[in-house]
């Protein structure tokens, strides 16, 4: 792209930053298609308790006679269609799949909210007081780095055991680190600007410049690590529950609903562990791609 | 320097002290390895002689005390389930583990390495957009899905590999290994693709992006110039230069399949470590498990530290005492 390009004068001053930051996102048709498959998992997640076909937590309602049926078939009592089969237990994989997304979901998002609130503040607090709090906190984050994520976890989870709170914990446990670092880093940068200094000129509190000035500065590098790592925590959660170390059987995530059709993979019966992979992988894929062009378009090194 | 390691070292040993205390009293907290141990037909008295045996009558503070002392001389315990030292159950898999992370790299390194180098050198070909949209894909490829998926189609449906299992071992180099026969080859297959996957997909994107860094700057333009023929300015000049921070990545990386086999050696059944440590998790084989962590957390401190020195030994800008 040379530099005097049509995007130069197209990028008019009167556009708002959102318009501006929009259209950039749009120009990459992939990241639209990560974006759509990305809107489509969550309605399917939130809506589920209204379109999914049955209430696969209900276990009185599910018939034993109905297990293991392939895709396609009629129900016993004749008054559903099981779309993508059933499992073991008579469940249909479709409401299964819709409710299990929900949790995979809530899991992933609700540990990296944490985990970017809690890397945030201490990421920014070590960039601001500097000193022996940066050096602890930011040796603890090194250590920590040089592990790979499911080590971590593994050993969390051996020691809590089973629960959404307790993979949330060590969901939680595992991203802060990134989260911390990333959000040092952006606080350094922004320490040294002068609206910082201006603040300090003014006398504001100390609490005031962190939270009010740097905090919401250091921001965009902390939206790119966190699609990320939200991709990263779905899909650790969903080997960790494959393991059996994560949630308990009676409201399986995506993971879980694979582990469960393990066992009958090797007679063929793929559709319990295919199904719900498939939408494991659409959507960390969707994360991921709208993750790739967030960081393409939030990086000052590549602004235009 | 010596201050450096010796600030390590120190490092090294709090860290270990760490999740030996995290994990020990976390188990411990868990449940009783007794209740799963003994016949559940047994008494209290059988329970009781079962807890004296393993020297779980103690207080926790006590076994604790008496697994540090154990440690120190290089002992870690008994394990509950196989009544023989945790140390050696776990050196027993340790084989099994290692020739299934070595055969995983090398399908990495032997396909990543040509594949990253073509999408570098011809970007814009649609083979090219075709590898690296497979390497994101296998990013967002949960491994154990894969793993699944490759036994329900060359096993289950084609029928050519075996499903699980590790196949025959014969005596290689002082060591029972079977991925140097045909026969053992066959069922270390599946596990050591599906292991090398996530591997594959970094080492192309890595490679890719060295080349085309490497590609424009003076030293390729200057041998081209020269009139050197291509094939010698990229399978010498270029590849030299590149191969440099591939093989720091790949020797981190080594210690992460040695981590990430956990989920691969559950899936195909390979009797590793790392399925070791889940069927101890389950249970409860706290000396199996406290055995196994430290041993893998030493691993990786110990893979860090090397990569640290040599860094600071090969780039001069690099000074590691003084890092504040």
């Amino acid at each position: 792209m040379s530099f005097l390009s049509r995007r130069a004068i197209a990028a008019a001053p009167e556009q708002s930053p959102f318009a501006r930051f929009a259209r950039d996102f749009a120009e990459s048709r992939l990241a639209l298609v990560g974006l759509a498959m990305l809107v489509a998992v969550i309605a399917l997640a939130l809506l589920a308790p209204w379109i999914a076909p049955q209430n696969p937590y209900d276990l009185g309602r599910l018939d034993l006679l109905d297990a293991r049926l392939p895709p396609g078939a009629r129900a016993g009592g004749g008054n559903m269609t099981y779309l993508l089969g059933t499992d073991g237990q008579g469940r249909d994989m479709l409401s299964a799949i819709l409710y299990g997304l929900r949790v995979s979901l809530t899991v992933g998002v609700a540990s990296g909210v944490i985990a970017l609130a809690l890397g945030a503040v201490l990421g920014v607090l070590a960039a601001y007081a500097g000193g022996r709090f940066e050096q602890v906190l930011m040796r603890i984050v090194d250590i920590q780095l040089g592990f790979p994520a499911i080590l971590v976890a593994l050993i969390l989870l051996a020691v809590l055991g089973k629960g959404v709170d307790k993979i949330i914990i060590a969901l939680v446990a595992v991203q802060w680190a990134y989260y911390a670092r990333t959000a040092r880093s952006a606080a350094l940068v922004e320490r040294s600007k002068e609206y910082v200094e201006a603040a300090r000129a003014l006398g504001l509190s100390n609490a005031r410049i962190v939270l009010r000035h740097l905090l919401p500065n250091s921001l965009p590098p902390l939206v790119v690590v966190g699609t990320v790592q939200v991709a990263h925590a779905i899909a650790l959660e969903a080997t960790l529950s494959f393991l059996g170390l994560g949630l308990p059987t009676t409201e399986p995530s995506l993971g879980l609903l694979i582990a469960n059709g393990y066992e009958y993979l090797m007679s063929g019966k793929y559709w319990i562990s295919v199904y719900p992979g498939i939408a494991l992988l659409a959507t960390i894929l969707a994360i991921n791609l709208v993750g790739d062009q967030l960081r393409d378009v939030l990086n000052p090194r590549l602004a235009k | 320097m010596t201050v450096y390691v010796l600030r390590r070292l120190a490092q090294t040993l709090l860290v270990l002290a760490i999740t030996s205390l995290l994990v020990f009293f976390g188990l411990y907290v868990v449940g009783d390895p007794v209740e799963i141990l003994v016949n559940p037909v047994a008494d209290e008295v059988e329970k009781a002689r079962a807890a004296a045996a393993l020297g779980l009558d103690k207080p926790i503070f006590e076994q604790y005390w008496v697994f540090l002392k154990g440690a120190f001389t290089g002992e870690l315990g008994t394990s509950f389930v196989f009544g023989r030292s945790a140390i050696e159950v776990i050196v027993e898999r340790m084989p099994a583990t290692l020739e299934l992370a070595f055969l995983a790299m090398l399908i990495a390194v032997v396909l990543g390495v040509p594949l990253g180098l073509y999408a570098g050198l011809k970007p814009q070909r649609w083979i090219s957009k075709a590898i690296m949209a497979g390497s994101i894909l296998g990013f967002s490829l949960p491994t154990f899905w894969v793993g699944l998926i490759l036994i329900l189609v060359f096993a289950v449906q084609l029928g050519w590999l075996p499903s699980t299992g590790r196949g025959p071992t014969v005596e290689f180099l002082g060591l029972q290994l079977s991925i140097v026969h045909w026969e053992g080859l066959k069922y270390a297959l599946l596990p050591a693709i599906n292991l090398a996957l996530f591997k594959l997909s970094l080492i192309i994107r890595l490679t890719r992006a060295q080349v085309r860094e490497h590609a424009l700057l003076d030293y390729i333009k200057f041998a081209r110039a020269k009139g050197l023929p291509r094939s010698r300015v990229i399978g010498v000049h270029l590849l030299k230069n590149i191969l440099i921070p591939l093989v720091t990545v790949i020797g981190l990386e080594l210690g992460s399949v040695i981590a990430f086999a956990v989920v691969t050696e559950t899936i195909f059944a390979w009797p590793g470590m790392g399925k070791l440590v889940i069927d101890s998790i389950f249970q409860l084989d706290r000396p199996v498990v406290v055995a196994y962590l430290l041993l893998i957390v030493f691993m990786f401190i110990l893979i860090n530290l090397v990569v640290d020195l040599l860094y600071s030994a090969l780039d001069p800008r690099v000074r590691l005492g003084e890092q504040k």
